[in-house]
């Protein structure tokens, strides 16, 4: 494949694909993980990330993919930098995103400023339900199915499901 | 500048043990903790606290190559795995708090309240110090560690101020743990060392702060604060009780035993 007129708005482009492997709706575009496109020459790129947390399991998955995907366009070089300052908040998914999370289940983050902090028994306000809409909800635990995740039950249609922590 | 590299590695590999046997022995719990949700977010924090631990050990190899880069001698090249799998209990700098047994579930949970209340207000100093890396690090943990904190301090108030039952199994965690809380806040050589170099870690205020956070939450749970006691050190400068050899032959055995071997 002929890379020399790649611009970075196509890699931008072509990481769309690429998706979280434990949310697979998600992008790592829409996740609000890529900080960077670096294009050095026609076959050597660096792509800068930050990391959800940080034992995630699906980092080094995400990382390969994105190194799989730059080989296919031809890079030959390929780096991938981890940029742990400033660190991600789970505010830097994309509205696109949020939406696609409540497509597929999961209630999506609340604003950040809310719960981050270690003051007893709080929680997050009117978390809504993916399924029924009702803020009628609570938390069943501050931990769920991956790092990212908390999980609740919906008081009136009684779904449990899962609610992406605001981080 | 000057730069005594030697602390700032023996720093980070301090920081880097905490986490790495904390997580482990947070890990013993995987498959059976008293309910689903908890041994989820047991093996949760594990799995934080094994990531933070990665990002320490990945920063002293840069720095441990590099010294032996600098002097010419022959090394093989550290690595995040070769200090986390082939080094020996003399050489890990972790306090003795975090490589106690698991015990029950009361005394898991005060482990864990107790050195999360310690991580919070280090990593929170920490992150302004001058060494990026760590500094990034720790804004970066700090995120965790809060809710580690918030969910371990629920638990302790829940089994103090519970049943009859289980404010006597915390009670009891509190005589077994509570001797190693001193040594959080004695400076070994090397936190002395770094201090001098940017990462100023003013020891006795985290101290005043993490005394504040136990006070809050022991009387929420209506637990008396303890006397004082003889406090128990060592750890940070590699002499550990008999627990840490025994979770390094579990940890490490796979690596000792066929090395190299990639899973």
């Amino acid at each position: 494949m002929i890379t020399h007129h790649i611009h970075k708005e196509t890699i931008y482009s072509y990481l769309e694909e690429v998706k979280d492997p434990e949310v697979p709706v998600l992008s790592v575009m829409e996740l609000g993980i890529v900080r960077d496109v670096i294009l050095h020459d026609r076959d050597s790129i660096e792509i800068i990330i930050t990391p959800t947390y940080s034992g995630c399991p699906a980092m080094d998955v995400i990382a390969m993919n994105i190194r799989i995907m730059l080989s296919t366009l031809g890079f030959k070089k390929i780096k991938i930098t981890q940029s742990l300052s400033p660190a991600w908040t789970s505010d830097w998914i994309t509205d696109e995103g949020k939406r696609k999370l409540i497509d597929y289940g999961i209630a999506p983050p609340n604003p950040r400023q809310q719960v981050c902090d270690p003051k007893l028994f709080m929680s997050d306000e009117a978390v809504q339900c993916p399924q029924c809409d009702s803020y009628h909800t609570h938390r069943l635990s501050e931990f769920g199915s991956t790092p990212c995740k908390a999980l609740y039950i919906c008081d009136d249609c009684r779904e449990p499901f899962d609610y992406f922590k605001c981080h | 500048m000057v730069f005594d590299v030697s602390h700032l590695i023996d720093y980070t590999l301090h920081l880097a043990d905490d986490a790495l046997i904390l997580g482990h022995r947070n890990s013993e719990w995987c498959g059976h903790g008293p309910v689903l949700e908890q041994d989820i977010a047991i093996t949760n924090i594990s799995l934080d606290l094994i990531g933070q631990a990665r990002y320490f050990y990945q920063y002293a190899a840069q720095q441990i190559n590099k010294v032996h880069e600098s002097t010419g001698e022959e090394y093989g090249l550290a690595t995040e795995d070769s200090l986390a799998y082939l080094r020996d209990t003399r050489e890990f700098k972790n306090c003795l708090l975090v490589e106690q047994p698991n015990g029950d579930w009361a005394k898991t949970i005060l482990r864990q309240f107790l050195f999360s209340a310690y991580q919070f207000y280090l990593y929170d100093e920490l992150q302004n110090s001058t060494v990026g890396v760590l500094a990034a690090i720790a804004e970066k943990s700090l995120k965790e560690v809060t809710y580690h904190l918030r969910w371990s301090s629920e638990w302790v108030i829940r089994l103090g101020d519970g049943t009859a039952e289980s404010r006597r199994r915390m009670v009891n965690s509190i005589d077994e743990l509570w001797m190693y809380t001193g040594e959080l806040f004695a400076s070994a050589g090397y936190e002395s060392g770094v201090g001098e170099e940017g990462i100023r870690l003013d020891l006795a205020a985290i101290e005043v702060e993490w005394i504040g956070k136990v006070k809050e939450v022991f009387h929420e749970a209506t637990l008396d604060y303890p006397r004082p006691v003889f406090m128990q050190s060592g750890g940070k400068e590699g002499i550990h009780t008999e627990n840490l050899g025994y979770i390094l032959a579990d940890l490490q055995f796979i690596q000792r035993a066929y090395p190299n071997c990639e899973w």
